[in-house]
């Protein structure tokens, strides 16, 4: 089990608070979608993905993007139980959507690098260490129910 | 298999564009800092810099500034060698795994900590397609220096 720290969790949330999850979440979306190019296939009726702009461009894209990192969020809230938190989305991409868990890493890395281009100087060494922890032990938790 | 990793036109000048904002020295010193702090079992192959004992300590250590000024100033020999890479780091390359053994894993930690700097420093200016091409050019970098293992 991760264990956050008070600072730690403090440093997530105190950050969270200030994040427009809506257009963090497509832009982490397409992010993926732009510098992984190979997770398009997973999106194949998101009409569409042709470009950068296309793909920043995307409602589909954002939508979906809004939805990933709204539960991103609710894992923030029980920042002490991710696996049970994702229990069931571990399930969902394993059994039905079939996504290897690696992605789930990259989609982490892209969050780390939006909330870097976001924050600036107010992303520090430290947040940013506390950010990957999350990030690290969301993706884990999400990988926790395959087979 | 050796496969070349070859860069677009607008690859490459997204991505020399950028470098010639970057101001080297403060930026390799955050990069390799950054490393230290987020991912502390790399602080053993720097024993001999003194104090690292907390993040602040880390990154006002004027050693870990030192040589991260060394280490992207070699990565700036990278952005102009992009079509020869893997030569351009033969020598590092066996530096690190010989002399050095630096698992190659952390080659590509720190390419991470490098984009993430630059999107602290640039922002909006750090759109996805420069994330694209700086991505591609810090994993080639991780991968050429991997090369002589």
């Amino acid at each position: 089990m991760v264990h956050f720290s008070a600072e730690e969790k403090a440093a997530i949330t105190g950050l969270w608070g200030k994040v427009h999850v809506e257009e963090a979440g497509g832009e982490a979306l397409g992010r993926l979608l732009v510098v992984y190019p190979w997770t398009q296939r997973f999106f194949d009726n998101f009409g569409n993905l042709s470009s950068a702009s296309a793909i920043m461009g995307n409602p589909k894209v954002k939508a979906h993007g809004k939805k990933v990192l709204t539960s991103f969020g609710e894992a923030i809230k029980n920042m002490d139980n991710l696996k049970g938190s994702f229990a069931k989305l571990s399930e969902l991409h394993c059994d039905k959507l079939h996504v290897d868990p690696e992605n789930f890493r990259l989609l982490g890395n892209v969050l780390v690098i939006i909330l870097a281009s976001h924050f600036g100087k107010e992303f520090t060494p430290e947040v940013q260490a506390a950010w990957q922890k999350l990030v690290a032990g969301v993706a884990t938790a999400l990988a926790h129910k395959y087979h």
